[in-house]
């Protein structure tokens, strides 16, 4: 096994070198936690001139071309740049303080999984300023539009070959992690909900992040040492690459959403003082999820022309997935009933996910209609359905376990009244931008065109008073983890009255070297 | 027992796996080629053992009737792909027909260069809805043609337009595009 330090005391190069060189499984955490805040305001950023351009028919700031650009620029940053690595971050974190571990399983590896992101960044933002700009052809990266692009078609296949190598090592890392390194006594079914779910997602990882890496090296292949994969002049099929993409993809957005229910199913209990309702029936669901999840990506491309039994087929399986996922909100609810509830901000920001992700998880169920969905494919009701699952679900969530272990990583309380301005301008902020997009959608509104009819004017000028809100509202989070990395009331081993997984029995903040010795599980 | 497994069998196995995966993508593209074989995900084959089958699928001259009355205007154009190393050109630069008329035209066709060469030509249609109207009985399109070095040859287009062509419809141009095919 990998030297894994036996330091009682605090051992480590000061400065910039502490952080490029550093081992410690809280370091990395804090890296992934930073680097991905960053990456969310670049995004976001990105995000903000999209509703800027759209509050008012016509083209005011932009050319439709640099308009695409920030549509898959923010989409391809915001789901490899800032969800995933925050996920990675608290896996970081919390994955080793959870199962009393006094590490990550590879070090080194660890640092090395960390410091490939900052490459891919570099070339992800830098690709805006070659010529032609950065790619325009949507996240997705379809061709035959992607495999005309310039320069900056071929760094963002290089980004996302990074990324995905960063992904597999951390997956490895974390599922070796898991496996071998538990406190005596900490059985599989003894691991917190969170570290379940960050098992079953690493699992994920490591299958699909290859898939992906193959379909993007396809691209690259078709775009310069003339194979055919997907120009059908020369025998290959476009369409193939939906399915090769999607096969990856849906996959993909549990990625993104499992780890949010993790953290969701650690504060819930904590905050409703009751343990977890279900506990085995969580596992299994999150289990399924990850499994149904492999055999359903067709219904993101029902309007290529499939046969009718092979969309049957895609709308049956997909609707199976709500069985799981019902299971999950249904044990949530119950969990929270009758407990002694309090709603700090982390509970609000709980509370938040399951309320709106269940409005994203319905959206989902009408689009995995096949009439329906061909009538909305590509249309901002999509749009409104992955935000409300990726915003006020991955994000939501992501923000609670900031809040909620935040005391612990620096060892005081964030500021309280702060945290609930944030939430509440949040959820305000964040329906006003998303919800009028069902009603556009349903109009008629595409998605991804820089200018559109008159009749969707009122509601598009309220989705982006809505998108400015909201997307100021973020520099109040900013504010409240700088300063309560700073300062603030010393926060107590326990922290939060209801919390009882193994993280709450060290010192808050937890010292550099944890669980040296394993802890006794009862 | 799992806390036995030693960190690096484990760590060598998720590897294989995700090169394992990487190995899947690339076999998705001979599976997706016998799944649209076999009907399960290509719903606009009409012929399944030919994937262009549906490009001339409705093939059939037998009851056009030519209407003297209307004239349309069928304008060739012949390109080659950057790559492709043959001068291409159609005889006529285009032709005044009746609908309903089969026409005959002929391209020329030169490979330039000292080796044998194999090309495929793909058509297009402007207007793009004049491709259901447009019946060809014969052409070189979507077989492949092996030219000898600096061989010249005519290769031939027999089409008809059929009479329930849209009014508004006065020109259809017909275009070939070569691409190369390297075996």
């Amino acid at each position: 096994m990998e030297a894994v330090h036996d330091h009682g005391h605090e051992h480590h190069p000061s400065g910039i070198m502490r952080w490029v060189t550093t081992t410690n499984h809280k370091d990395i955490g804090t890296l992934y936690l930073f680097f991905s805040l960053i990456m969310f305001f670049f995004a976001g950023s990105l995000a903000m001139g999209i509703r800027a351009e759209l509050f008012q028919p016509g083209l005011q700031f932009m050319q439709p071309n640099t308009f695409n650009q920030l549509t898959t620029m923010h989409g391809l940053i915001m789901v490899f740049g800032a969800i995933m690595p925050a996920f990675v971050g608290f896996a970081n974190w919390q994955v080793p303080l959870m199962i009393g571990a006094p590490d990550m399983a590879l070090p080194r590896l660890n640092n090395w999984s960390f410091w490939l992101l900052p490459m891919a960044a570099i070339l992800l933002v830098g690709s805006f300023f070659v010529p032609g700009g950065a790619a325009a052809g949507g996240w997705t990266m379809y061709p035959p539009l992607f495999i005309q692009g310039g320069l900056s078609g071929d760094m963002t296949i290089f980004a996302v070959h990074i990324l995905g190598i960063s992904s597999i090592l951390g997956s490895i890392n974390i599922i070796t992690t898991i496996m071998n390194m538990r406190a005596p006594g900490m059985t599989y079914m003894k691991m917190p909900l969170f570290v379940w779910t960050w098992f079953i997602t690493a699992f994920l990882l490591v299958a699909v992040m290859p898939v992906l890496a193959g379909a993007v090296t396809m691209l690259l292949t078709d775009r310069h040492f003339d194979t055919h994969f997907f120009n059908a002049a020369g025998g290959g099929d476009p369409v193939m690459f939906q399915h090769i993409f999607w096969f990856f993809g849906h996959p993909e957005v549990y990625i993104m959403i499992l780890p949010a229910f993790g953290i969701v199913s650690s504060i819930i209990p904590t905050f409703a003082r009751k343990p977890l309702f279900g506990y085995a029936s969580m596992v299994y669901a999150t289990a399924s999820i990850a499994i149904l999840s492999f055999i359903v990506w067709a219904h993101h491309m029902y309007s290529v022309g499939m046969p009718t039994a092979a969309q049957l087929y895609f709308m049956y399986a997909t609707m199976l997935i709500a069985v799981p996922t019902g299971v999950k909100v249904f044990n949530w609810i119950a969990t929270m009933w009758e407990g002694s509830m309090t709603f700090e901000t982390p509970m609000l920001f709980a509370i938040a996910f399951v309320a709106l992700f269940t409005i994203g998880g319905f959206t989902g169920i009408v689009l995995a209609v096949v009439p329906v969905d061909i009538q909305l494919q590509d249309t901002y009701y999509v749009v409104a359905h992955f935000h409300y699952v990726l915003v006020s679900g991955s994000l939501f969530a992501i923000f609670a376990g900031a809040y909620y272990w935040l005391p612990k990583w620096t060892g005081h309380m964030y500021n309280e009244t702060l945290g609930k301005w944030h939430f509440w301008l949040s959820m305000i902020g964040f329906n006003i931008l998303f919800f009028p997009q069902h009603f556009l959608g349903l109009a008629g509104m595409p998605r991804r065109i820089p200018d559109y009819a008159l009749q969707f004017a009122d509601f598009n000028m309220i989705s982006s008073i809505g998108g400015f809100m909201f997307g100021a509202t973020q520099l109040l989070f900013v504010i409240v983890v700088i300063k309560c990395v700073r300062g603030g009331t010393k926060a107590t081993a326990q922290v939060w009255e209801g919390a009882d997984t193994l993280e709450w029995t060290i010192p808050s903040p937890a010292p550099y070297h944890t669980f040296a010795t394993p802890p006794v599980i009862k | 027992m799992a806390m036995n497994v030693s960190v690096k069998s484990l760590v060598i196995k998720l590897a294989l796996f995700a090169f394992a995966m990487l190995g899947f993508s690339y076999a998705m593209v001979p599976i997706y080629k016998s799944a649209c074989d076999a009907g399960w995900l290509d719903a606009t084959r009409v012929d399944l053992s030919n994937p262009y089958a549906n490009v001339n699928r409705n093939v059939d001259t037998s009851n056009t009737q030519v209407d003297k009355s209307r004239w349309i205007t069928v304008e060739f154009v012949a390109s080659t792909n950057e790559k492709m190393p043959w001068n291409f050109e159609a005889q006529q630069k285009s032709v005044r027909i009746h609908p309903g008329e089969m026409t005959n035209v002929v391209y020329d066709v030169v490979n330039t260069t000292d080796r044998e060469t194999v090309g495929v030509a793909v058509p297009s249609y402007g207007p793009a809805l004049a491709v259901q109207y447009f019946k060809k009985v014969e052409c070189f399109c979507f077989t492949k043609q092996v030219m000898a070095p600096h061989e010249h040859r005519g290769m031939p287009v027999v089409f008809v337009v059929t009479p329930d062509l849209p009014k508004d419809v006065n020109t259809i141009t017909l275009s070939y595009t070569f691409f190369e095919v390297k075996s």
